[in-house]
């Protein structure tokens, strides 16, 4: 069996980044950062535009590592093939693409890919796998519809159905709640919550809102600059000494119960929003009336 | 027996299939490119009874043994002229509407066609070259300008593989394209400047431009098989490869392939077959980039369907033009590559208009 990289169900298998850099020309994006994923744990990457998040998640896709390793569970991503790659990582990008034209289920089965052979041919046992991720997910009754014709939620949970069809022991999530609404957010990273205890899932995302972080992830791990500047606990890495220092803004933390993280942060300055200067408390009556006459 | 699943009621449901070619879209297919051959066998400038024709098609199978009552020299044309020409029509129609498929599924452009890397540009060169060279007027036993032009081809799209590639990794789709169009002006610049040295020869370089389907025998088929063979062979293994590559770079990667190892095989084998296909039929244009369009239409955009529907309705499409080539005017024949535009054009429109409407 040498070579299969395949993992039972239950036993969870952990990301570490050692000495990980990746240029870009002369200059570090990813700088040398240290980081280890407990096996089944979810970790947010956070940091601000530019601080290299992105760029450290696509070095599980194998890309663009100049120096440094990364493992996954006992294995150097350095020395898998990208079958095998496949097999252990599983990655739901910030912006899929969308062939024009395929049906939801086709789009799930493309998920199976690293499991099948030379010519890409469908076995039973991916139909049946395609079809519990599909049921799992609420997808039974889009299979035959087309991608485009889903709203951005629906759409969202079908990329995510394919990349738990690849059954793998970690899953990476770019920015996965960037174009959907509160509710669809919370729906979202609730199934994913899911996803993670039933299968003993390694969840990595990359993450603008700090809130969300710190209520969704185990732990959170700030980078700036290409540099991994701290990792720990919600409660313990997002104060707003930290965050003044990587985002330049000032903010407001809390702390719940349960050991969530809710982020407030506040304005800089305030511009007038009114000639006056001051907030108008109602808005302001319109000095000449609408009218819907057309123009001549 | 489709498999079963069980949904949410524990009731049982057939699994689902996912999209494959289906029995029927395969039968449909060949009975589509047979039919198109048994036309051509039948129609011609000189009139031969379909009845007899098909009773001649029947005799020649093995252990049926019919009298078809055509004389020799029916037999003649039917056999020594209309059937290499017909399989020829069949085996260049295929190769330039799968190749175009293929180009399409790869450089994930519904504009890509088989000549985008330089194939046209670089074959108009060689057979130019060969005939106004004037070792094209026949000796030995090979014709040295579907040759020439084979080399041109090749040579083209090898010169724009390499220039689009960068350190000596396939490069990517936008930078092949970019060297393509590249390699294709200077290509068709040099060829433009020899024709228009050698105005003597300017109307046989013209014809050739222009595409025909004009055979001597079996010599042009012989030449092309093997090349249709390799071509159709790895194309349809690869169907499944060209579609998860549908997903672009990035997350073909994420889920295990190697999409520029892909691109090489998928356009290799393509272009070989393109290549070959236009060594010996001149340029014959539309074929590689609406039929791939009118089978997507039919079927969905699963490369499993597109790619080898397309071999079978292209060469079924050009044969039908060809008949109308050598018909119309006959015994004048007009060049295939006009008759594919001049039909395919608007027919292809109509198609168009019928699916905005839908």
């Amino acid at each position: 069996m040498t070579g299969r990289a395949t993992i039972e169900h239950g036993a969870t298998v952990g990301v570490a980044w050692m000495g990980a850099t990746v240029l870009r020309g002369a200059r570090r994006v990813v700088d040398a950062v240290d980081l280890s994923v407990t096996g089944g744990s979810w970790v947010s990457l956070l940091g601000p535009n530019g601080a290299g998040k992105t760029t450290l998640v696509r070095t599980l896709a194998g890309r663009g590592l100049d120096a440094g390793t990364v493992h996954v569970g006992t294995r150097s991503l350095l020395d898998v093939s990208a079958r095998e790659r496949a097999r252990l990582i599983a990655v739901v990008p910030q912006h899929p693409v969308i062939p024009p034209g395929i049906a939801v289920f086709d789009y799930v089965l493309l998920g199976r890919a690293p499991h099948q052979g030379l010519r890409f041919a469908a076995s039973e046992e991916d139909r049946r796998r395609t079809h519990a991720v599909a049921q799992r997910l609420d997808l039974d009754d889009l299979a035959t519809r087309t991608l485009e014709s889903l709203s951005g939620g629906e759409r969202q949970r079908v990329v995510l159905a394919r990349a738990l069809a690849q059954d793998t022991p970690v899953l990476v999530l770019d920015e996965p709640t960037t174009f959907l609404d509160v509710g669809h957010q919370l729906a979202v990273l609730e199934l994913i919550a899911e996803l993670r205890a039933e299968r003993g899932l390694t969840v990595i995302t990359t993450m603008h809102d700090l809130s969300v972080a710190g209520h969704f992830a185990d732990t959170v791990a700030v980078m700036s600059a290409g540099r991994l500047v701290a990792h720990g606990c919600p409660a313990a890495v997002l104060t707003p000494d930290l965050i003044e220092t990587c985002w330049g803004v000032a903010a407001t933390t809390s702390v719940d119960g349960h050991g969530g993280v809710t982020v407030a942060v506040q304005r800089r300055r305030e511009t007038p929003l009114s000639p006056g200067g001051a907030r108008p408390s109602a808005p302001p009556e319109p000095s000449t009336p609408i009218t819907l006459e057309p123009l001549r | 027996m489709g498999a079963i699943a069980v949904d949410e009621q524990g009731l049982r449901v057939a699994l689902p299939q996912g999209t494959r070619l289906e029995t029927g879209w395969l039968v449909g297919g060949i009975a589509a490119a047979l039919g198109a051959v048994v036309l051509g066998l039948w129609l011609g400038p000189v009139s031969i009874a379909p009845g007899r024709v098909f009773l001649e098609l029947l005799d020649r199978l093995p252990a049926v043994n019919v009298d078809s009552g055509l004389s020799v020299s029916d037999r003649a044309i039917v056999w020594d002229v209309r059937a290499p020409r017909v399989i020829l029509g069949l085996l260049v129609g295929g190769l330039l509407a799968g190749s175009g498929a293929a180009y399409q599924g790869v450089f994930r452009n519904p504009l890509a066609d088989p000549y985008l890397l330089g194939i046209a540009a670089g074959a108009g060169l060689g057979a130019t070259l060969a005939i106004v060279s004037g070792v094209g007027d026949g000796i030995g036993v090979i014709d040295p300008v579907p040759l020439a032009a084979f080399v041109g081809a090749l040579v083209a799209v090898a010169a724009a593989g390499m220039l689009g590639t960068q350190r000596g990794r396939a490069g990517s789709a936008s930078t092949l394209i970019l060297a393509g169009v590249a390699v294709a002006s200077f290509l068709t610049a040099v060829q433009t400047y020899v024709q228009q040295r050698n105005a003597e020869s300017l109307r046989q370089v013209y014809s050739w431009l222009l595409g025909r389907l004009s055979t001597s025998g079996w010599g042009e088929v012989a030449l092309l098989a093997p090349y249709a063979l390799g071509c159709v062979v790895v194309l349809t293994m690869s169907v499944g490869a060209l579609d998860v590559l549908a997903v672009g770079d990035d997350e073909a990667a994420s889920l295990g392939l190697r999409p520029r190892r892909i691109r090489l095989v998928v356009l290799g084998a393509a272009s070989l077959g393109a290549a070959a296909a236009v060594a010996v039929s001149g340029l014959i244009g539309f074929v590689g980039l609406i039929v791939p369009h009118v089978v997507r239409r039919l079927t969905g955009v699963s490369h499993r369907r597109v790619i080898p529907l397309s071999f079978l309705l292209g060469g079924a499409f050009l044969v039908l033009t060809d008949i109308v080539a050598r018909t119309v005017q006959s015994p004048a024949e007009l060049p295939i590559g006009v008759i594919t535009a001049f039909i395919g054009a608007p027919f292809f429109l109509l198609i168009l208009r019928r699916e905005s409407v839908a």
